[in-house]
């Protein structure tokens, strides 16, 4: 197969072929949030048990294509133990490099000031911004984890 | 006038192969590799003679339509009225008068709802549908409902995906309307229509027929159906998106009020109101898509040079090779969703393929040049009738042949590899 390696990097199949931190948690304690993209009829579920300002535990319920699962499995071991606010700058950090133009993706390395931090395994998913229509199913997870951190702020 | 009597060229020798050349867009490549385009029930290719037409309209006699007393104008409104005409030919309809254009298949079945049925029933009133119907026949229904109070009833499946009628009798108990597709778009299944409006019509219900799918791919004559009101789409028959059809019995649409209101529309206006206008023009407010209901005349023509008869003999046999080759390439590994006998399916082939999402098959297969649909195909209470999330969809036509199917079936094979 050719063309697709940028989309299917191995780490990827990896997280959707056994999925980290898969399941439920009790609500209460724990919050879930759902969401949904109307595009395929992908749904997630997102329960985040909090501990003080501190997620505790994540897991994540529903179905989804390999790229939307991968993510938000990925998404789960970033943000384990981190607090609330270093799991928002996260999520911001991830979509910013979901909105990067694909055009840009090759150059970006050459031009410093468009540099981002790396984001480890999940650098995996830069690949995806050249499909523009697999973007909404590796934000699921995020938007709707997302949620959840805004109305814990609140 | 039965229209699979138009023929020049006889059943034997319609070549897809031949057709396909007639599609400029079928001679391009996507990734690398030739196209091969397996949704036509979400949209079809179109001929070069309508794009040409189209094209020549704008060039040659752009103009509005119905007023103007010059002669371009003159001509426009000639050909936009001549499309109308073919319509009532190719559907046989009784008249003219009751082809009345919108913007698609959605805002015809709109268009029955904010009027017929706003003004015809009333709160507790039934509205009998089918488990099959497209997002665009339910939603009109629930937002009437949630206005009204309706009840809405649901005719079940059978497990293979057909309509369970079993107990059509105590489910047409009190029912108004009857609202189904004539073939599903997410499953295939043809429905028994002209069976169904008849039991509608038994208990004095009117019927509302989705033809989106049936009118590109069958012979279609709204005379023997018997069905009060049918809505079908121009861009799944090889004309242009933005054209959509509501054919309806004259005495209903004369008792109708109008539908959106502005030019077009009226006879008359005043300070004080206004006058509707005369049938088909009464429900077509404002200047309509003129261009495209020209290509709209233009594809049936093309499709008159086949009959509609030889259309679907194509179909019916690519289908069968279709059904052949998945089964025997993948056995269990794919599961075709919908009825087994070709005979009671159109060109939907709807399946999943072991655990692997259809977003993701869709996207293996794009990159080998072929164009399928994934998703829930705006049927969501289907899916959750069938317990899927989502499904891949390869829909066929006129210019599909045997090898598309095995290109479809190698692809598959090569999503298999990377999702094994």
């Amino acid at each position: 197969m050719t063309g697709l390696e940028d989309l299917y990097k191995e780490v990827i199949l990896d997280h959707y072929r056994s999925p980290r931190n898969q399941g439920e948690l009790p609500t209460p304690p724990a919050v879930m949030e759902e969401g949904f993209n109307p595009l395929c009829g992908d749904e997630v579920k997102v329960y985040v048990h909090l501990e003080n300002d501190l997620i505790k535990e994540i897991r994540i319920g529903g179905q989804g294509c390999s790229i939307s699962q991968a993510s938000a499995s990925m998404m789960t071991e970033s943000v384990i133990g981190k607090s609330l606010d270093e799991a928002k700058e996260l999520i911001e950090r991830f979509k910013e490099m979901m909105s990067i133009h694909a055009s840009s993706l090759d150059s970006s390395e050459t031009d410093p000031s468009k540099t981002i931090p790396s984001m480890g395994d999940l650098e995996a998913l830069k690949g995806v911004v050249k499909y523009p229509v697999r973007i909404k199913c590796a934000t699921l997870g995020w938007n709707t984890f997302d949620q959840i951190i805004e109305s814990a702020k609140s | 006038m039965n229209l699979s009597g138009v023929t020049e060229m006889s059943d034997s020798n319609f070549d897809p192969k031949k057709v396909k050349k007639d599609f400029p867009l079928l001679e391009r490549k996507v990734n690398g590799n030739p196209i091969v385009y397996l949704d036509s029930a979400a949209t079809s290719q179109k001929p070069i003679e309508v794009i040409d037409r189209m094209s020549d309209y704008y060039k040659e006699i752009n103009s509005n339509v119905h007023r103007g007393a010059y002669h371009i104008a003159e001509l426009a409104t000639a050909e936009m009225e001549e499309a109308r005409h073919k319509v009532h030919r190719f559907i046989n309809s009784p008249s003219e008068k009751e082809i009345i254009f919108t913007k698609n298949a959605t805002e015809a079945i709109n268009l029955v709802a904010y009027t017929w049925a706003r003004s015809e029933l009333s709160t507790g009133d039934v509205i009998l549908l089918s488990s099959l119907e497209h997002h665009s026949n339910i939603v009109p229904w629930q937002q009437l409902a949630s206005e009204i109070g309706i009840e809405i009833r649901w005719i079940p499946l059978t497990k293979d995906g057909c309509l369970n009628l079993e107990n059509l009798d105590e489910l047409l108990k009190g029912v108004k309307l009857l609202c189904v597709t004539a073939v599903s778009n997410a499953l295939g299944t043809i429905n028994p229509v002209k069976e169904l409006v008849k039991a509608a019509h038994s208990v004095g219900a009117i019927c509302l027929v989705d033809a989106c799918q049936s009118v590109p791919h069958f012979d279609t004559d709204v005379s023997d159906l018997g069905a009060d009101f049918i809505a079908f789409s121009g861009h799944k028959m090889c004309a242009p998106t933005g054209i959509g059809i509501l054919w309806g019995r004259l005495e209903l649409l004369e008792k109708m009020p109008p539908f959106l209101g502005g030019g077009e529309m009226i006879l008359n206006v005043t300070t004080e109101g206004f006058t509707t206008n005369e049938l088909p023009w009464k429900f077509e407010a404002g200047t309509p898509p003129i261009g495209e209901i020209i290509g709209l005349g233009v594809a049936i023509s093309y499709l008159e040079k086949f009959s509609m008869k030889s259309i679907r003999e194509h179909e019916q046999h690519l289908t069968s090779f279709a059904l052949e080759v998945l089964n025997d390439r993948f056995a269990n590994d794919l599961v075709i969703h919908g009825p087994d006998d070709p005979l009671q399916r159109s060109g939907v082939i709807s399946f999943s393929y072991r655990d692997v999402h259809p977003h993701d098959l869709s996207q293996v297969l794009d990159q080998y040049g072929v164009c399928v649909r994934a998703g829930h195909h705006c049927c969501k209470p289907l899916m959750k009738l069938l317990g899927l999330a989502a499904t891949t969809r390869a829909s066929l036509y006129i210019y599909n042949d045997e090898s598309d199917i095995e290109v479809l079936a190698d692809a598959i094979n090569e999503a298999g590899k990377i999702f094994n």
